[in-house]
C-alpha cells in the first residue's frame, strides 16, 4: 500500500476539516493531518496562513543594491594606464612626432577646435544625423521584422535577402548614394538606414524566434488576437533580443554614418566627425585626425553608456536575469 | 454537458495513434482527474479540448466560448508582475480598465496573494508563481478550466497546500475542472472521478468515483490509491517485451 499516513498533533478530539471553527493564528484546530490523500488543512484561514509562511520562506531576502564604485574606477583606471604607455611609447621618440603625436598634443589639438568652434560642430551634425538615422531605422525595421518573424512564407522568401544585407558593408552603397542622391544629406542618411534597418530586423526576428513556445500556448488560451499576440505577448517577449538588436543597429548606423561621412564630402553635406577626419588626412595633420578618431569612439562609448547599459540593465533585471551576470 | 468527448482520435503524421476513441461526458461543475502513465497523450486530450490542437477523428463538444488552462510551468510572462499577468488574461477578455485593477486583485486574494500583487515572477516561489498562474486562468471567466500536471513541479510541502487551495477555489467558483496528472495521490486527492487512460494509444479504460469520505478518511483514500495504482501498472506491464 503506498498510502503512507502520519498523524499529526493528535492529542486533541479529532474534527472534520470542514466543520472546524477555526481562527487565523489558533492551533486549536489540529486535526489527523493525511498530507496528500486528504485534506490536510484546516479551513480558508489556516490555509491562508500556511501559505503565507510557506511563502515567506521560500523567497528571497530582497537584498539592497548599492552603488558599486569597482563600476566606475576600473573603467577610468584601465583609461589612465592606456595612456600612460601612450605616452611612454611616444616619449620613447621611436617615431616622428607629427606622426605619431603624444597625448597632450592631441590635447591641444582638441583645445584648438573647441576654440573654433568647428568641434562642437562636427559632433552635433554627426550625433544629430547618427540619431535621426537611427530612429528612423527603427520606425522602419521594426514592424517589418515583426512581420518577417511572424509571417513564415514571408520570412523564407525575404530572410537570406535580409542577413545577406547584414554581412554587405553599407559603406559599398555610398557610390551608389551619390550617384542617386549627390552629395546632400539624402545620400548619408541612405548609408546609415542600408547598414542600420537590416541588423535590427535581425535581432528583432533572433528575439523572437527565442521566445519560449509555452509564451505563444498561453496568448492563445487568452484569447489574443494576431495583433494582440503580436504586440502584448511577441513584443515584449522579444525585447531583449530586439534591444541587442537595437544597439547593433545603432552601432552599425554611427558606423555607417563615419564612412559615408568621410568619403562624401562637400555640396550641401555638413561638417561632421568623418568630415574632420577627412580634412585632417588632407592637411596631413595626426593631431586632428586623432581627435576627430577619439571624439567618434567617445560618442558611441557615451551612447552606450548612457542610454542602452541603464534600459539593458533594467529590462534584464525585471526579468530576473542578471543574477550572476559579469555585468 | 460541457464536455463530451465521442470515439475521439489523434495521429501526428503517419505514426501511431496517440488516441484512439476516447469516450468521456464531464458534467458541469464536476472535478475530473485524467490518470495515465507517461506517454498516454493526456496532455493532448487536454490540448484537444483546450482547441490548441485538433483531433484527427471523432467529435468534441465544448463550451462554445472556450477554455481556461493552466499549464506545468507556471508560464507567466517575466516582463509583468503578477497583478499585470492577471491582468492581461482580463485584458484580452475585453475587461474595461477600470475594472481590470480590482477584478486582478480580487483574484490575487483569492489564491491568498494579494501582497505579492507588484512581484515580478522571478521573485516568486515555484508554488506562488502557480498560484498567479491559477488566478490568471480564474480571470479568463470560463466554466471549463483545464490542468496540466500544475502541481508536478513543486516540492510536496507546496503540493499538498495546493490541494487544498484548489479544492477550496473549485468549490468557491463552481468551476468544471479536467486535471492531468501521473500521481495516482493526487488523482485521488482532487477528483470526484478519475478516468484512467491507457498508453499507446490512449484510451479510457477504466474509471472510479471519489467520495467525500475519501476526502476525510485516508484509510478509504489509500485503499483506493492502492486498487487505481494496481490497475494502472497492469496498463504499464501491457508494454513490457
Amino acid at each position: 500500500m503506498p498510502s503512507n499516513p502520519t498523524p499529526v498533533a493528535e492529542e486533541k478530539p479529532a474534527v472534520l476539516p470542514d466543520e472546524a471553527p477555526v481562527s487565523a493564528g489558533s492551533a486549536t484546530g489540529s486535526t489527523k493531518i493525511h498530507a496528500a490523500l486528504t485534506r490536510s488543512s484546516t479551513g480558508s484561514a489556516d490555509l491562508r496562513e500556511l501559505e503565507s509562511g510557506l511563502d515567506s520562506l521560500q523567497s528571497d531576502a530582497i537584498r539592497k543594491a548599492r552603488v558599486d564604485w569597482s563600476r566606475i574606477l576600473l573603467p577610468v583606471a584601465a583609461l589612465v594606464v592606456l595612456i600612460i604607455i601612450w605616452q611612454f611609447y611616444v616619449s620613447l621618440g621611436l617615431k616622428r612626432r607629427d606622426q605619431v603625436p603624444g597625448p597632450m598634443d592631441v590635447l591641444e589639438q582638441f583645445g584648438t577646435l573647441w576654440a573654433e568652434g568647428s568641434l562642437q560642430e562636427a559632433v552635433w551634425t554627426s550625433l544629430q544625423r547618427g540619431i535621426m538615422g537611427f530612429l528612423i531605422s527603427v520606425v522602419i525595421a521594426t514592424p517589418i521584422g515583426l512581420l518577417l518573424a511572424q509571417v513564415a512564407p514571408l520570412r523564407r522568401a525575404f530572410g537570406p535577402l535580409i542577413s545577406g544585407l547584414q554581412v554587405l558593408p553599407s559603406v559599398a552603397w555610398v557610390p551608389a548614394a551619390i550617384i542617386w542622391f549627390g552629395l546632400t544629406d539624402a545620400t548619408v542618411y541612405f548609408v546609415v538606414f542600408m547598414g542600420a534597418i537590416p541588423s535590427i530586423i535581425n535581432g528583432l526576428i533572433s528575439g523572437v524566434d527565442q521566445i519560449p513556445p509555452q509564451y505563444r500556448s498561453v496568448g492563445t488560451v487568452l484569447g489574443a488576437s494576431r495583433f494582440q499576440m503580436a504586440v502584448q505577448i511577441i513584443l515584449p517577449a522579444a525585447l531583449p533580443g530586439y534591444l541587442s538588436g537595437l544597439k547593433q543597429g545603432w552601432a552599425f548606423s554611427w558606423r555607417s554614418l563615419m564612412a559615408a561621412e568621410i568619403i562624401a564630402v562637400g555640396g550641401t553635406i555638413g561638417f561632421g566627425l568623418g568630415s574632420m577626419l577627412n580634412q585632417g588626412r588632407d592637411l596631413a595633420d595626426m593631431t586632428i585626425v586623432m581627435s576627430a578618431i577619439l571624439l567618434i569612439l567617445a560618442v558611441g562609448i557615451l551612447i552606450e553608456l548612457l542610454v542602452f547599459a541603464p534600459i539593458e540593465k533594467r529590462l534584464l533585471q525585471r526579468r530576473g536575469l542578471l543574477a550572476g551576470s559579469t555585468r | 454537458m460541457p464536455v463530451v468527448l465521442e470515439n475521439l482520435g489523434k495521429r501526428f503524421g503517419e505514426g501511431a495513434p496517440v488516441l484512439d476513441d476516447v469516450n468521456a461526458t464531464i458534467g458541469k461543475g464536476e472535478f475530473v482527474a485524467l490518470l495515465g502513465a507517461s506517454g498516454c497523450g493526456k496532455s493532448t486530450l487536454l490540448n484537444i479540448m483546450a482547441g490548441l490542437e485538433v483531433p484527427t477523428s471523432g467529435a468534441l463538444e465544448v463550451p462554445s466560448d472556450g477554455a481556461a488552462f493552466m499549464f506545468q510551468d507556471a508560464a507567466l510572462f517575466p516582463w509583468l508582475t503578477a497583478r499585470e499577468n492577471v491582468e492581461l488574461a482580463l485584458k484580452l477578455r475585453g475587461v474595461g480598465k477600470a475594472e481590470r485593477r480590482t477584478k486582478a486583485d480580487e483574484l490575487l486574494d483569492l489564491v491568498h496573494l494579494a501582497e505579492a500583487g507588484d512581484k515580478r515572477p522571478h521573485e516568486l516561489s515555484g508554488g506562488m508563481r502557480q498560484r498567479v498562474a491559477l488566478a490568471r486562468s480564474l480571470a479568463q471567466d470560463r466554466q471549463l478550466l483545464l490542468m496540466d500536471e500544475p502541481f508536478a513541479a513543486l516540492d510536496a510541502i507546496t503540493r499538498d497546500l495546493l490541494h487544498d487551495e484548489l479544492e477550496r477555489i473549485w468549490k468557491e467558483t463552481g468551476r468544471t475542472i479536467v486535471f492531468v496528472t501521473h500521481n495516482v495521490r493526487e488523482a485521488v486527492r482532487l477528483g470526484q472521478r478519475v478516468l484512467l487512460l491507457s498508453s499507446r494509444p490512449g484510451r479510457v479504460v477504466q474509471e472510479w468515483n471519489v467520495t467525500e469520505e475519501h476526502r476525510t478518511d485516508a484509510g478509504l483514500a489509500g485503499q483506493l490509491t492502492g486498487v487505481i495504482t494496481a490497475r494502472l501498472r497492469e496498463e504499464i506491464r501491457r508494454h513490457a517485451k
